[in-house]
């Protein structure tokens, strides 16, 4: 058994994204003035066996010590069950 | 007195400190890789600028759990002097050797310059040979150099003198407090930006460098007399 795990790691809100601005101002050039905001993130896909030790506490053990930083970052995920 | 440089996977700097330290300084110096474990018989760990491990994921995040990485983080824990430049710097960061963070620069450009450095501590064991209110010109060349910190870590490093070298001029990269280069709270960890491996010969354009070496070996002197 093994689970399929997304992991989206983004900049805190109060973190200024100059990369996700200079997007948005290309995007502006696009013509599509309505896009108001972009921020820029990392995505992961990551296949994890199953074991004894719950998928949670895996997954977050990897998004807290290497996958994000905690002082600049947030992140998400998703775990789907695979066989 | 032996100085250790610590080689990672893409470090470029470690032949510059390793000149400046063992031929300018004339002071006993190797090159330790990443695959060692121990720093039996080193005085102080310098961490070289450059892009370890291809800056993957984020710069430093990987050589964090390089195989000598345990040994210099036990060296810091011992008190002993650990000084990071540049991608050094960073890889302290990642360690959590160092308070804060750092993020690509504000303008999202690679700055490349010499510029003027405060010199806000000089009672440290990094900067004991400069003049109080000393204002310094060293080498950056950086992509990622923007310090970032929540206000309370920002409180205590004020509060316990961490912040070391300030920008003096314009700030290159948007860092908070135009923060270039801070310590531990017990002042034997030091990371900055700027390089002062690059400014230790006049024909290089500064000799700046020469007096933060300088200090290192004065304070180890003193530990050792």
């Amino acid at each position: 058994m093994m689970y399929a795990v997304e992991v989206f790691v983004t900049y805190k809100e109060s973190i200024l994204d100059p990369q996700g601005e200079a997007v948005r101002n290309a995007i502006h050039r696009l013509d599509f003035e309505q896009v108001k905001d972009v921020r820029i993130g990392k995505y992961f896909e990551i296949n994890i066996e199953k074991t004894e030790e719950p998928i949670e506490e895996v997954v977050e053990s990897l998004c807290k010590n290497l996958l994000a930083n905690p002082i600049l970052e947030t992140y998400r995920y998703n775990i789907k069950e695979v066989n | 007195m032996k100085f250790a440089v610590i080689t990672f996977p893409g470090s470029n700097c470690d032949h510059d400190i390793y000149y400046a330290v063992g031929t300018v300084m004339g002071a006993d110096v190797d090159f330790v890789s990443h695959h060692e474990t121990s720093l039996a018989g080193y005085d102080v760990v310098l961490l070289p600028g450059g892009f370890s491990y291809g800056d993957y994921l984020r710069c430093g995040a990987i050589a964090r759990f390089s195989n000598i990485m345990p040994a210099v983080i036990e060296f810091a824990k011992a008190g002993k002097p650990v000084f990071g430049t540049c991608n050094g710097f960073q890889i302290l960061l990642e360690a959590g050797l160092l308070p804060g963070a750092l993020k690509p620069n504000a303008q999202l450009k690679f700055v490349c310059d010499t510029i003027p450095l405060n010199v806000c501590q000089t009672e440290t064991m990094f900067t004991n040979a400069y003049e109080k209110d000393t204002c310094i010109q060293l080498p950056i060349a950086h992509g990622e150099g923007n310090y970032y910190c929540d206000e309370e870590t920002l409180a205590q490093l004020k509060e316990n003198k961490q912040i070391i070298f300030t920008y003096a001029g314009e700030n290159p990269n948007g860092s908070l407090e135009n923060i270039a280069g801070i310590t531990n709270e017990a002042g034997n960890v030091l990371g900055m930006m700027p390089h002062p491996e690059r400014a230790m010969e006049e024909l290089l354009g500064s000799t700046d460098g020469v007096k933060f070496f300088q200090s290192i070996i004065n304070h180890l002197r003193k530990v050792t007399v």
